[in-house]
């Protein structure tokens, strides 16, 4: 008897432990397609019809169907039964993915019915990546939608194989053989390009034709009815005959201080004795104690998780990935992935963000956008940006190497999250398609002489001022002032000023988000490479977004930084207007104009605060003089 | 691979990346047949080690008599921390199920009890036992569900939750909940008890308890603090809870389900849901939405 029986045994007496008809997983089905194609119906009917409305639900039901229903007075409406939220009762739309239950003779169901709107696509996703199989709704009357080629892009993404395309609304089409056979059609196209494995079956949601019982008003259809379908369909995942993997979760001490790792085998086997390596770090060890679910175990296979100790100690915690000795993961910091985006700024080139992958987390790069996905044709077609609910084709860098594998080999070590550090929101999923080897066949060459020892034979310390601001509000003039004060004190300096890097360096870039991004990723680069040589480095850019800010003080970190406001009331900058950029911005010659059509957000918590409608540049030169020489 | 394995791997990895996660978890503790469950799977998901939070009651003083004992003797068979909480400024003013209306003692006894005990403690995530067939408004959460700084739920401004990756990030003063039997049904919570041979509170049990007959619905009489109308006459009834509460506001069904098994063979028959027995659901047609806003659990 496992020890937590022996306690209750202790505590309540003999308790009643029955044996109990072991039963196949539920299997899990997305529903999915446009908007008022009838997903919720669909799933209210499925419940309805397979008797899983409770009685005092259906009472509710009918309620609720006189009080916002659409239909005919005494029509239930089945959508009811799904969109729980009040919101989506008045309003008659599906906001959030509702997961419902429901059990046939033959087979157990989890549904996961999905928003439609395009507002709600991260949401509709969200269910995908939980489920097997997908029903995409289409509306017999409306036709195919490109909001359901985009779902059905997004199930293929996010691996699903096996689909169906119910063609709804056949009762609006006068049950036409010509109408179904002619989207059906059009879809089957689209739906092997996407690899996509699809039935097609004509439907009556809200009359139930072909959902439970095929026939009825369409004699001419000689397939299976929906749940027919379903209750038949074989998802037996592809074994890619991966060695282990098992991704760490954390580790606690046992009874007696031992150090106990625990994780879920997410491919492979386990056994005590057996030989495991840690990616990325390289280090192996034997498995010396083994517990599955139910206590100690000789064997645990995948899906299981399991809890054990180590022979001899080593560096192990949460965030590696054990793997068989024989057979390793990918172990690079640079990669391939496709990435559905989600976040309410555009996907960029050269932004920074959490990456949250398996058990691990660490900062990532977008190197370079590759492109997005064509979700009608399937292609890949070239941007420099990539939308909300689109879904980017992307190379990503980690600082050091990280283990992985492609998605399509093992879900859980291919697929991640992508955080935004400043707010804390998943703005991407995404899934790995490769390991890029590029980045780790270059390796930092270790040199003799270092910045410390420059800085010696200049007798300063290098270090950079960082000037932000909008056009007009005085970063150069200010910064000139501090670089003749710095030269007339005998200090090595350079000024970065935003429009001269723009005649050389930058010159190929122009003035949208993502050049601008690129832009100061450049000159963050080279203002490293000043102060490794020792210099005093000031840097005057408009520099408008929090994010590059972030990321130009994380590139930096490790010297001596300074991010210096310039502050002045945009009437003032617009008024002063010393390159005339104000005057043309405003007559429409010059477009992404900050503070006209391009926002600057303003530095939360700067170093320095210069105001320059208050004080002249002079002053203000001063001010920043005396933090470099209190903090050099 | 079998369901139930399924579900408890589920339930497993979840409790993992929780404690993994978060600074300072918290369990909360019902005493009811899915809480029960969720400690047992805590118990079995660390094991040998201990689980590293504690289970917190949040107690009603309403609750039935042996409700109580059970919840004690059931933490000290698992070796778990049990914290219990009452809002004693609520029960001092004696906001009490008979006196204050259903939705007042619910937002004082319990949502503001919660939130007092879940500050007091500096809990920065609270796992509870809520399964997603419960009800409308439950089948649209997360399982690793955010709150604001006041613990209301925004419905409309979920996370995106892809595969098994949880977003742990909380904003000043945010908080997390964690339902590791988001997608248990009821039948598979049974299932599971008779498989692992988990102790229930024997109101579960249909057994004859003095009954009184109020708008359709059998309350059991408890104990003396009840308050009969005149001319109600307790009556002898073989019944049984679906779900306990509190138990002025639990109403029991008529059953002949004496053993675990018993009740797993009911349930394949049954044509009602669990939450009919709870009187304070149907106040509105989305009140538990509007509860859940509110920081009910």
């Amino acid at each position: 008897m496992s020890p937590i029986r022996t306690a209750y045994a202790a505590a309540f007496g003999p308790t009643e432990a029955g044996s109990v008809r072991s039963r196949p997983p539920a299997l899990r089905v997305l529903i999915c397609g446009a908007v008022d194609d009838g997903k919720s119906t669909l799933i209210g009917r499925l419940l309805y019809e397979a008797g899983a409305v409770p009685d005092d639900q259906y009472a509710a039901l009918a309620a609720d169907s006189q009080r916002y229903g659409g239909g005919a007075p005494g029509e239930l409406d089945f959508a009811l039964l799904t969109d729980g939220l009040e919101a989506e009762r008045e309003r008659g739309i599906t906001i959030d993915v509702a997961y419902r239950y429901m059990a046939t003779p033959r087979r157990d169901f989890v549904f996961a019915d999905t928003p439609g709107h395009e507002q709600y696509t991260a949401n509709m996703a969200t269910g995908a990546s939980q489920c097997e199989v997908a029903i995409i709704l289409a509306d017999a009357v409306r036709g195919l939608q490109e909001q359901s080629y985009r779902h059905a892009a997004i199930c293929s993404t996010l691996g699903i194989r096996q689909a169906v395309l119910a063609v709804n609304k056949m009762d609006g089409v006068g049950f036409s053989e010509a109408r179904f056979e002619q989207i059906a059609e059009s879809f089957r196209q689209a739906a092997a390009r996407l690899h996509l494995d699809c039935v097609a079956i004509p439907i009556s949601a809200r009359h139930g034709d072909n959902v439970m019982k095929s026939g009825g008003n369409m004699p001419w259809y000689q397939g299976p009815s929906l749940l027919d379908h379903l209750e038949r369909i074989d998802t037996r995942p592809v074994d890619h005959d991966l060695g282990l993997r098992l991704p760490v979760q954390g580790v606690w001490r046992g009874p007696a201080g031992e150090r106990i790792y625990m994780g879920s085998i997410a491919a492979g086997r386990l056994a005590p004795g057996d030989r495991v390596t840690v990616a990325p770090s390289g280090a192996s060890a034997v498995v010396a104690h083994l517990w599955g679910a139910d206590g100690t175990v000789e064997y645990a296979g995948r899906g299981a998780p399991v809890a054990f100790t180590l022979k001899r100690e080593i560096d192990l915690g949460r965030g590696d990935l054990l793997h068989a000795e024989s057979d390793a993961p990918c172990r690079a910091n640079h990669l391939a992935a496709n990435v559905i985006w989600f976040g309410k700024s555009h996907l960029l080139a050269g932004r920074d963000y959490e990456l949250r992958l398996g058990t691990m987390t660490s900062p990532v790069t977008v190197t370079s956008l590759r492109g997005k996905l064509d979700v009608e044709t399937g292609e890949r077609l070239a941007v420099a940006e990539i939308q909300r609910d689109e879904i980017a084709i992307c190379h990503l860098a980690t600082p050091a190497a990280i283990a992985f594998d492609p998605y399509g080999h093992c879900a859980a070590t291919g697929s991640f999250l992508l955080v935004d550090r400043t707010t804390g929101d998943t703005v991407g999923a995404g899934m790995v398609r490769n390991a890029l080897d590029r980045g780790s066949n270059v390796v930092a060459q270790a040199l003799t002489i270092d910045r410390k020892a420059r800085e010696a034979l200049l007798g300063q310390t290098g270090a950079v001022v960082w000037f932000t601001g909008l056009s007009g509000a005085g970063k150069s003039t200010i910064a000139d002032a501090l670089e003749r004060k710095l030269h007339s004190r005998g200090k090595l300096t350079f000024l970065l000023d935003g429009d001269n890097v723009r005649l050389g360096l930058n010159r190929d870039l122009g003035f949208t988000d993502a050049d601008r991004v690129e832009n100061l990723r450049r000159v963050a680069e080279v203002a490293r490479l000043m102060v490794d040589a020792g210099l005093i480095v000031l840097c005057s850019f408009i520099s408008p977004f929090e994010r590059e800010r972030m990321m130009i003080r994380e590139r930096l970190s490790g010297i001596g930084f300074l991010e210096a406001f310039v502050d002045a009331p945009f009437e003032l900058c617009a008024r002063r207007d010393p390159k005339g950029l104000y005057a043309k911005a405003r007559r429409g010659e010059l477009r992404n104009f900050t503070g006209i059509d391009s926002p600057y957000e303003r530095p939360a918590s700067p170093d320095l605060v210069l105001d320059s409608s208050l004080h002249p540049p002079d002053v203000l030169a001063d001010r920043v003089l005396e933090r470099l020489i209190d903090h050099p | 691979m079998d369901h139930l394995r399924r579900l408890e791997e589920e339930a497993i990895f979840v409790l993992r990346e929780t404690a993994a996660l978060f600074r300072r978890p918290v369990m909360l503790y019902s005493i009811g047949k899915d809480s029960s469950a969720l400690a047992h799977l805590a118990a079995k998901a660390f094991w040998p080690a201990k689980p590293p939070f504690p289970l917190l009651h949040i107690d009603t003083t309403w609750k039935f008599r042996e409700m109580i004992a059970f919840r004690d003797r059931f933490a000290a068979a698992l070796g778990l921390d049990l914290q219990v909480h009452v809002n004693r400024e609520g029960a001092n003013r004696g906001v009490d199920p008979f006196s204050a209306d259903a939705n007042t003692y619910t937002r004082v006894m319990k949502t503001e009890a919660l939130k007092q005990a879940l500050e007091a403690g500096g809990f920065d995530v609270a796992i509870g036992g809520a399964r997603r067939d419960e009800e409308k408004s439950r089948a649209k959460e997360r399982i690793f569900s955010l709150r604001s700084a006041h613990h209301g739920w925004d419905p409309r401004n979920q996370r995106p939750e892809f595969w098994r990756l949880a977003n742990p990030h909380l904003g000043p003063g945010e908080t997390m909940r964690v339902f590791p039997l988001s997608n248990w049904s009821e039948r598979d919570v049974w299932r599971y008890t008779l498989a692992e041979g988990i102790p229930v509170v024997p109101l579960y049990l249909a057994r004859p308890r003095p009954v009184v007959r109020r708008a359709g619905a059998l309350i059991v009489v408890d104990d003396e603090r009840i308050r009969l109308d005149a001319g109600e006459m307790p009556e002898q009834v073989s019944v049984r809870f679906r779900s306990l509460g509190c138990y002025p506001l639990s109403a029991a069904i008529e059953s002949q389900a004496s053993t675990v098994a018993d009740i797993v063979a009911e349930l394949e028959a049954s044509r009602t849901s669990e939450r009919q027995g709870r009187l304070i659901d149907g106040q509105g047609t989305a009140s538990m939405e509007a509860k859940k806003r509110e920081g009910y659990f």
